[in-house]
C-alpha cells in the first residue's frame, strides 16, 4: 500500500469523530425532553433533551457474518435475488442485515415481479409467505407507511423480509395475492387497520373492524380511546393519557 | 329475508317465515349465516354458506367478532407489560404466544444466547405441556361438535392434569404471562417436578384410552375420512402450517428447521400422515402429543439448578415473586428491601417497573412452532420503553382462509368436521 493511501486513511480516522458528529446533528430530531414534562415547570434541564434519530441503515457486502451462523446464508440469497431480477436491479432500493435477519427495501413498483421471483426462482424457492404487516412511521415524510412481508423458504430453510413503503397521501401498494394466496386475509388486515390500498386485491374490505367503521385504527394518528377510571377514590386516565417515559 | 329467483337469504328474520319462502318457490339454493353465535363453529366465527339441498357449494368465512386491539394496545404499555396481553390472544397456547413474543424483544435487545438454561428448559416444558392441552381441547370440541360428548369430556378432562400443572407454576390456569423477556417470571415451586413426574406416568394411559376411542372408531372414521382434503400444494398457496401441514405429507417443523430455545438438544419424532383429510389431523395431532411426553421427560432430565431471568439489572426483572393469599405478587422480602433496606433498589425497581427498559430502534421476527402451525410475532421498536408495532402472524388466522377450499362441493355436515380440524381460536384470529 502507497504511503498516500495510508496518509489519506490515517487524516480519515483521526476525522471519524467530528465526521460522525456533523452526521450526528443533520439527523432528523426522534423526541424531545424526558420524563414528560410539557409545562414551564421543568427546572431539570432535561426539557431541552434533544434525542436524534439515526438514518436508514444499509448494510454493504459481504452479508454474512462468518461469526454469526444466523447470516450463512445471506449472500447466497443476495447474489440469487440480484440475478434473478436481472435487468430490474433497481427494484431493491438497500439491503438490511441486523439481528441476524436480512431486509430487502424495495420500490413498491416492483413488489408483484419481486414477489414471483422470490416463489419462482430455483435458488430462491420462498414458497410461504407468512402474511404482510402494516407498520405507521408520522415522521418518516414520504414513507409514512411501510407494509412488511416476510417469506420463508422451506427449500433451503431460509427467511427473509421485504420492507416496501408508500406515502400517506398516496397509499397505494401493489397486491400480491395472484402469487400467494395466503396474503389475501392479511392484505385486508393491513388496509383495514392502516389505510394500504392494496391495487389488485380480489375483495379488499375490512376484515376485523365492522364494515361501516370510519379510520383505520393502528395507525398513530388514531386514538386508542378510553376513559378515566375511578377506583377507591383515585382516579387513573385512559392509558394514552398516562405518563410516558419514551 | 329476500327471496330471488334462484336463491334464498337465511342470513336472518324469522325462520318461519324462510322456510315458507322456501316452500313457496322452486328455489334450491339456501344461504345460511351460521354463527357468530353457533355452538360448532368453535368460537365467535361466522360462516355464510350458500347451500344446494345439503351441499355446500360457497362457503365464506366472517371473522372480526372478538377483535380486542391487543396490538394497538401494546403500543402503549412497557415491553415486559406486553406479555400480559399477547397471552390473551390464542387463549389455548399463551404460553405459545409469550415465547414468540419474548423470542423476537430478545432478539430486539441481542441476549437471545444470554437467556439462562434452566429458563430455557422450563419453557420448552411449558411449551410442550400447553401443546398438549391445545390438542386435547381441539380433539374434545371436535367431538363435541360431532355429537361425540364422550370425546369431549375425556378431552377436557385430560386437560385438566395440564391445568392443575400451569395452575401450580403460573399461578393461573391461562393467561399465565409467566414467559417474560429474559427468562421466564419465576421458578418452578417446590412439588412442581413430582406434578409433572406424575403427569408423565399418567397421560400414556389417557392418550390410549383417547385412541381406543377414536382410532379405529366406525363412526369417527366415517365423519373423518377423506373428509375437507387438503393437498400439499393447496397448502403451500394458503400458508397453511403446523399440524394440517403434517397431514398433508410434509414434515415441516420449526423446531427441528429453526430452532429455538435450545429446541436442537432433545429427540422427538415429527409425526407426518400424507391424509390431508380430517382423520390425517387428528392422527398427526395425537402422535404428537406422544412426542410431547418424550420432550417433557428430557425436560426433567436437564433441569439443573440456576437462575431462570437473565442476570442483567438493566432487563431483568427486579422483583422477586411470592404467591399469597390473593394470588402472585411482590414478595414480602423484595417489599422489606426496596422500601425500608435499600433506596437505590427502590429506584431500581422503579425504574425497571414502571419505567421500564429500552428497546433499541429496529424489528425483528420471531417465529415458535405453536400448537396450531407457525406463530410468528413481528416487534418494532423506535427506540423507547414500549413497542412502536408488534404483529402476530397468527396461525389459525391464516388457516381459516382454507376453509373455502375444504368445504365447497361437500356436504354441510362436514363443513363443521373441516372447521373443527383447522382449530382456530377466535381469540387469535381476531386479536
Amino acid at each position: 500500500m502507497s504511503t498516500d493511501d495510508e496518509r489519506a486513511r490515517d487524516e480519515e480516522a483521526a476525522n471519524l469523530p467530528d465526521k460522525l458528529g456533523r452526521e450526528r446533528l443533520a439527523a432528523p430530531i426522534r423526541r424531545t425532553g424526558m420524563f414528560g414534562t410539557r409545562t414551564t415547570g421543568d427546572t431539570s434541564g432535561f426539557g431541552g433533551l434533544r434525542v436524534r434519530g439515526s438514518a436508514p441503515v444499509a448494510s454493504s457486502r459481504p452479508f454474512t457474518d462468518p461469526d454469526d451462523p444466523r447470516t450463512a446464508d445471506f449472500d447466497r440469497v443476495a447474489d440469487a435475488l440480484e440475478a434473478a431480477l436481472g435487468d430490474d436491479a433497481g427494484a431493491v432500493e438497500r439491503v438490511e442485515v441486523a439481528h441476524g435477519e436480512l431486509t430487502f427495501h424495495v420500490r413498491r413498483e416492483a413488489l408483484v415481479e419481486l414477489a414471483r421471483v422470490l416463489r419462482d426462482d430455483p435458488a430462491l424457492r420462498y414458497e410461504l409467505c407468512t402474511g404482510v404487516a402494516g407498520v405507521h412511521f408520522p415522521d418518516d415524510a414520504g414513507r409514512e407507511l411501510h407494509a412488511v412481508y416476510h417469506f420463508r423458504s422451506i427449500a433451503h430453510n431460509s427467511q427473509i423480509r421485504v420492507s416496501t413503503t408508500c406515502p400517506d397521501a398516496d397509499p397505494h401498494v401493489p397486491s400480491i395475492v395472484s402469487v400467494y394466496p395466503t396474503n389475501d386475509w392479511h392484505e385486508r388486515e393491513a388496509w383495514d387497520f392502516f389505510g394500504i390500498v392494496f391495487d389488485g386485491h380480489p375483495a379488499l374490505t375490512r376484515i376485523q373492524m365492522p364494515d361501516d367503521w370510519h379510520g383505520h385504527p393502528q395507525r398513530k394518528d388514531y386514538p386508542l380511546g378510553g376513559i378515566p377510571v375511578e377506583y377507591r377514590g383515585a382516579t387513573v386516565p385512559p392509558p394514552d393519557e398516562r405518563r410516558s417515559y419514551t | 329475508m329476500t327471496v330471488t329467483e334462484d336463491y334464498i337469504d337465511a342470513s336472518g328474520g324469522d325462520w318461519d317465515d324462510v322456510i315458507e319462502k322456501a316452500q313457496a318457490t322452486s328455489a334450491e339454493r339456501l344461504v345460511v349465516n351460521m354463527g357468530p353465535q353457533h355452538p360448532s363453529t368453535h368460537g365467535v366465527l361466522r360462516l355464510i354458506l350458500t347451500l344446494d339441498g345439503e351441499t355446500c357449494t360457497e362457503a365464506r368465512v366472517g371473522i372480526g367478532y372478538l377483535h380486542t386491539g391487543i396490538e394497538k394496545n401494546m403500543e402503549y404499555r412497557t415491553w415486559t407489560q406486553g406479555t400480559t396481553f399477547v397471552t390473551r390472544m390464542d387463549y389455548l397456547t399463551p404460553l405459545f404466544n409469550e415465547a414468540a413474543y419474548c423470542l423476537a424483544v430478545e432478539r430486539l435487545l441481542g441476549i437471545e444466547g444470554r437467556v439462562p438454561e434452566r429458563a430455557n428448559v422450563i419453557r420448552v416444558m411449558m411449551m410442550e405441556l400447553n401443546r398438549m392441552a391445545s390438542h386435547f381441547v381441539a380433539m374434545a370440541t371436535f367431538g363435541m361438535e360431532l355429537g361425540a360428548t364422550t370425546v369431549m369430556t375425556n378431552g377436557f378432562r385430560e386437560r385438566e392434569m395440564i391445568l392443575d400443572i400451569f395452575e401450580l407454576v403460573t399461578g393461573l390456569r391461562m393467561n399465565h404471562a409467566y414467559i417474560r423477556p429474559g427468562g421466564v417470571a419465576q421458578d418452578l415451586p417446590p412439588g412442581a417436578v413430582g406434578k409433572v413426574r406424575e403427569l408423565l406416568r399418567e397421560m400414556p394411559k389417557r392418550i390410549r384410552i383417547m385412541r381406543k376411542l377414536l382410532d379405529e372408531n366406525p363412526v369417527y372414521l366415517a365423519r373423518t375420512k377423506d373428509v375437507a382434503y387438503l393437498n400439499l400444494p393447496g397448502c403451500m398457496a394458503l400458508g397453511v402450517t403446523g399440524p394440517l401441514l403434517r397431514a398433508s405429507g410434509l414434515a415441516w417443523d420449526l423446531r427441528k428447521a429453526q430452532p429455538y430455545c435450545g429446541y436442537e438438544g432433545y429427540e422427538f419424532d415429527v409425526p407426518v400422515s400424507d391424509g390431508g383429510d380430517v382423520y390425517a389431523r387428528y392422527r398427526v395431532r395425537i402422535a404428537e402429543m406422544e412426542e410431547s411426553l418424550k420432550i417433557i421427560e428430557q425436560c426433567l432430565d436437564k433441569l439443573q439448578p440456576g437462575p431462570v431471568m437473565i442476570q442483567d439489572a438493566k432487563i431483568g426483572w427486579p422483583a422477586k415473586l411470592a404467591l399469597g393469599p390473593d394470588g402472585l405478587g411482590n414478595s414480602p422480602d423484595h417489599i422489606a428491601h426496596i422500601m425500608s433496606g435499600s433506596m437505590e433498589a427502590l429506584i431500581h425497581h422503579f425504574k425497571l417497573v414502571t419505567e421500564g427498559f429500552r428497546v433499541p430502534a429496529g424489528q425483528a421476527y420471531a417465529a415458535v412452532e405453536s400448537a396450531k402451525g407457525e406463530l410468528g410475532c413481528y416487534a418494532v421498536s423506535d427506540g423507547g420503553t414500549r413497542p412502536h408495532r408488534v404483529h402476530f402472524r397468527d396461525p389459525s388466522f391464516t388457516h381459516l382462509q382454507a376453509v373455502a377450499a375444504m368445504c365447497e362441493g361437500g356436504t354441510v355436515a362436514d363443513v363443521i368436521a373441516a372447521v373443527a380440524s383447522i382449530d382456530p381460536v377466535m381469540g387469535g384470529v381476531d386479536r
